[in-house]
């Protein structure tokens, strides 16, 4: 069978299995983790919507992230709405995720909401800084400037 | 040092694997109505099957597991085809049951969307042919209107997209011949053996 042409979307299952693992790792290091469970179901949620009249099946990476990120900006202005929400994971929920580098983590969800999300997007999720730019909505330029003043900051802490 | 951070960035963290994340996502997707076409794999002798349903029924058997046909699924149907084992489970009971010789014939609901008028008059006449019967291209081109269309019969059962509960395997030629089978030729044997088909000369 030929493969299909680029700008056509593969079934949903696809591109869940794609890319699921590193949007609910990008909202994982930003939010505590029932926010970052319901968030991730919510970003697919949104996707699965949309995803008939998606048109371009070119650029779903960054058209995710964007959705995710949304999302995260959503869940910090409602838990400052309603206060602190429990960070207690509800029965029946995925496992807390396993992380390995504890300290280093705390330090990423310590950092300010642009740089962390570049950081993240730009190292965990391997996206390129245009890539980025467009999720965060910001130039290039200053996608690659959140990255390195993110970088900076965690360097005083990694030993 | 920064390339170790960079390092430690990728390699730790929080991670969780898609198979894990989905069963929550799934039940969100079920009860909002949102998944258009869900999919199983089902063991059988034959080997794996892939079903495949929409809110109206089944509408697809595909011999093998490839992803191939769920592309198919979500270009001719909706890109929202997503796994969801819970939905196939009485076709899958019910294939265990034919499977195991203790079912004659399917009761769950069929969805005929993706066959043409014509492949679907064939279809309906071939689904009609009960288990352990054989029937001629012939005579499934005139019950579907068209006396001299077996040839155009034969295309639109090799075409059949859903094998075994549209049972195009009990169709076979006018002296007897096995005809051919999409699935291959050992399967239709298969079948007509497992249905103990009595079929006056063959070959």
């Amino acid at each position: 069978m030929a493969r299909r042409s680029i700008d056509v979307v593969p079934p949903f299952q696809e591109f869940f299995d794609e890319h699921a693992t590193g949007v609910h790792r990008f909202l994982a290091s930003s939010l505590p983790p029932h926010d970052a469970e319901d968030c991730f179901q919510e970003t697919f949620i949104s996707a699965l919507r949309a995803y008939p009249k998606l048109r371009d099946g070119s650029n779903l990476r960054s058209w995710v992230f964007t959705i995710a990120a949304r999302k995260v900006v959503d869940s910090h202005r409602q838990r400052g709405k309603h206060g602190a929400a429990s960070d207690a994971v509800p029965e029946g929920a995925v496992p807390p995720p396993e992380v390995g580098e504890p300290e280093l983590w705390e330090s990423v969800r310590a950092l300010p909401p642009q740089q962390r999300a570049a950081i993240v997007l730009r190292y965990v999720n391997d996206l390129r800084y245009r890539e980025i730019a467009a999720v965060l909505g910001c130039s290039e330029a200053a996608a690659r400037q959140s990255a390195k003043a993110g970088l900076d900051r965690l360097k005083e802490v990694w030993r | 040092m920064s390339r170790s951070l960079e390092d430690a960035l990728r390699r730790s963290g929080p991670r969780n694997e898609a198979d894990e994340l989905a069963p929550g996502f799934i039940d969100r997707a079920e009860r909002g109505r949102l998944v258009d076409v869900a999919y199983s794999t089902v063991d059988s002798p034959l080997g794996p099957l892939v079903v495949a349903a929409t809110a109206k029924g089944l509408v697809c058997v595909h011999y093998g597991d490839d992803s191939d046909v769920l592309e198919e699924l979500a270009t001719k149907i909706s890109p929202r085809v997503l796994h969801v084992p819970g939905r196939l489970d009485t076709v899958r009971r019910e294939l265990d049951e034919y499977f195991d010789g203790k079912r004659k014939r399917f009761a769950f609901k069929i969805d005929w969307r993706l066959m043409g008028p014509f492949q679907q008059k064939v279809l309906k006449a071939t689904k009609a042919i009960p288990f352990g019967k054989v029937a001629t291209y012939r005579d499934v081109a005139t019950k579907a209107g068209a006396p001299r269309g077996s040839r155009a019969a034969g295309n639109a059962l090799g075409a059949n997209p859903m094998p075994i509960v549209v049972p195009c395997h009990r169709v076979i030629r006018t002296g007897g011949g096995l005809g051919g089978y999409t699935g291959g030729l050992h399967r239709k044997e298969f079948l007509l053996q497992l249905e103990g088909a009595e079929m006056s000369r063959r070959r």
